[in-house]
């Protein structure tokens, strides 16, 4: 018999998690080219790719680091914003969209991890549900500070006000980014399917290559038991705090591409049904299972453009899917049966094996 | 001899092997004492433990034995009393940094990472032992590769010593109970203790698999050449291979000694199997 590894399996994992990405991005690009794309799908191709990254980040802290967050968009928000005023602010100097793109999605990763360290330093060393209560109020704090913000360019550089457009006073050559409540505005469209693919691939490669590393496994320890992983010597408070700013910071470059993909973005947006659709595909998909992630995002954000047939059942019809795919992938019955199944398939396979011998 | 041994307080005397004597004890512990809402869990506990000494610590269920061990690694802080590891004091360090120091243990009721296997198990012990950071974990860097692969070798070096290679990629949580127990000592193994505390190694397994046990014991210590304290009800393994035997009940220590002078102290056998009555 043929000894395997034990990272070979996880390696072979890992691969088809990649190829999945790869595949259904050439498949698009193939129907796209030969016209048998709808405009509407079309449109769904960047968000079904910052909410995979939002899924797929977010699994992090759920199912690997084993704690709640109700926020996730908070963090989504903040990348979306950050990442609009740097492309903005970039327009003069920078004229490469692709490069406008990067410096977005760097800095918005850069301000949401920032964020997420300090949501996450008092309320990780917390033992608990904490992080969970603390996140669901950061999320409604963010959108209601960013609803009030108005924030321009000028000639002498940003200016960021909370009561109302005029007193940025920028004059006549200044640009007005984002105007309160009515959001941004005017932003321009960088984010491309191709570059969302590439984001989703890199948010892969953080992910999975954490996990499987020193750091991935102090992750998982604390989230196992917490006492045992003290008493072999690790920091509970700081692989906590990693994977809890891994998680934000990869947030917000979801939140910067999400938000180049249209022209006017607003805060609300990113309240707290989009922390919960984003659990939903977490929950779906498998806690802890970054491909179940994966595939629910792009299913569950493609779900509601395909069920406009039923037209006003529409929703009606996503939550009796939610439900069926709920009863069917943890159904005990139904997994004895696939296990039978494919017993008897091994066993007909070997007993074949045994008559040719 | 200025052994430090003598200059702790009776009732603790010191017991520990000859061969130890003269070099500072791994293990001081003079009226360590903790309180649960009034109420004395532990009380005015001594003991020293040499640098290669297999001790013991037993008494009745309820006596405050795991309570000790949880002192000891500073799960509870205690609130009275000082343990000096390898000399130096501990006051203030949290279980983490009582880890780097020098103390690991395993737990009454297993605590292993059940969702991961065992070989990340161990790799988990070695969390100290072979150091790179996230950043060139996430990126792959050759530092990655060359502590992985060390690690690696180690974890499978470590749990050759109970013949556990084969079931490296095994879950943890699917091995059987005995073998359960064995990774957790491999676990905390790894940390590169000097003082190992093992709490209840040999429940839940049968005669042999104790006999066996009791060997590995000895072998862990004569490799590592480390201090062993464990708590156990299997009388057989610790008067066969304890050198010095600490009672514990109520939380007080009511007789130390060797295994012969333990079975003979009319104060144990009371508190095992209770006072008679007077006519």
């Amino acid at each position: 018999m043929k000894m395997t590894k034990p990272g070979q399996k996880r390696l072979i994992s890992n691969a088809i998690t990649y190829a999945i990405v790869i595949v259904a991005y050439v498949l698009i690009q193939i129907l796209d080219g030969s016209g048998n794309l709808t405009s509407s799908l079309r449109g769904q191709l960047v968000p079904i790719c910052a909410y995979i990254v939002m899924a797929v980040s977010l699994n992090l802290t759920v199912g690997v680091l084993g704690e709640l967050s109700l926020g996730h968009a908070g963090f989504m928000s903040l990348g979306a914003f950050s990442g609009v005023i740097v492309s903005l602010g970039l327009r003069d100097t920078v004229s490469a969209g692709p490069l406008r793109l990067l410096a977005a999605l760097l800095v918005g990763a850069v301000i949401a991890g920032l964020f997420g360290f300090i949501v996450g330093v008092p309320a990780l060393r917390l033992r608990g549900d904490y992080l969970a209560i603390v996140t669901l109020a950061f999320g409604e704090i963010i959108k209601n500070v960013i609803n009030t913000l108005y924030v321009g360019i000028g000639p002498d550089g940003l200016r960021i006000s909370m009561s109302d457009q005029a007193s940025l006073g920028l004059g006549e050559s200044g640009t007005v980014i984002m105007r309160g409540p009515m959001g941004a505005v005017g932003v321009d469209k960088l984010a491309s399917f191709g570059a969302g693919v590439i984001l989703v691939l890199i948010t892969l490669a953080i992910v999975l290559n954490l996990v499987h590393s020193r750091s991935g496994r102090a992750i998982m320890a604390v989230r196992d038991n917490r006492i045992a992983a003290e008493s072999v010597g690790i920091s509970i408070t700081r692989y906590k705090l990693t994977a809890f700013i891994i998680s934000a910071a990869l947030a917000g470059a979801a939140g910067a591409l999400y938000a180049l993909n249209y022209s006017t973005v607003v805060a609300r947006k990113f309240d707290f049904n989009t922390s919960i659709l984003v659990l939903v595909f977490v929950v779906l998909g498998g806690i802890g299972n970054i491909r179940g992630s994966i595939i629910a995002a792009a299913v569950l954000t493609v779900l509601p453009e395909l069920l406009r047939a039923f037209n006003d059942y529409r929703m009606l019809a996503y939550a009796v899917i939610l439900i069926l795919v709920m009863l069917t992938s943890n159904n005990d019955r139904l997994k004895q049966l696939r296990w039978r199944i494919r017993s008897y398939f091994q066993h007909s396979s070997r007993r074949q094996e045994a008559e040719h011998e | 001899m200025n052994n430090p041994a003598k200059m702790v307080p009776v009732p603790s005397r010191a017991i520990i092997p000859e061969r130890d004597l003269g070099v500072t004890p791994i293990l001081e512990v003079s009226h360590l004492g903790i309180n649960f809402g009034g109420l004395n869990a532990v009380e005015d506990f001594n003991i020293i433990v040499g640098r290669t000494e297999i001790a013991g610590l037993i008494g009745p269920n309820g006596a405050g034995k795991t309570t000790v061990f949880n002192l000891l690694t500073k799960v509870y802080q205690p609130t009275r009393g000082a343990i000096l590891l390898d000399g130096k004091d501990t006051a203030g360090m949290s279980t983490m940094q009582i880890n780097q120091a020098g103390i690991a243990r395993t737990f009454q009721n297993i605590r292993l990472f059940q969702a991961l296997s065992v070989e990340d198990n161990v790799k988990i012990g070695l969390h100290n032992q072979f150091k790179y950071s996230t950043l060139s974990g996430i990126l792959r860097l050759p530092r990655y590769w060359d502590a992985e692969r060390k690690a690696r070798e180690q974890a499978l070096e470590l749990l050759s010593i109970f013949n556990m290679e084969r079931m490296a990629s095994y879950k943890a949580g699917s091995l059987p109970y005995g073998a359960q127990r064995r990774l957790e000592i491999v676990r905390a193994l790894a940390t590169r203790p000097s003082l190992l505390l093992l709490d209840e190694p040999a429940a839940g397994m049968n005669p042999s698999e104790t006999e066996a046990l009791m060997a590995n014991i000895i072998k862990i210590r004569d490799m590592f050449q480390i201090a062993i304290m464990l708590i156990e009800h299997d009388m057989r393994l610790v008067m066969g291979i304890c050198e010095g035997i600490a009672v514990l009940n109520y939380g007080k220590i009511i007789a130390k000694g060797t295994p012969e002078e333990i079975q003979a102290n009319p104060a144990v056998i009371e508190a095992y199997l209770g006072q008679k009555k007077e006519a």
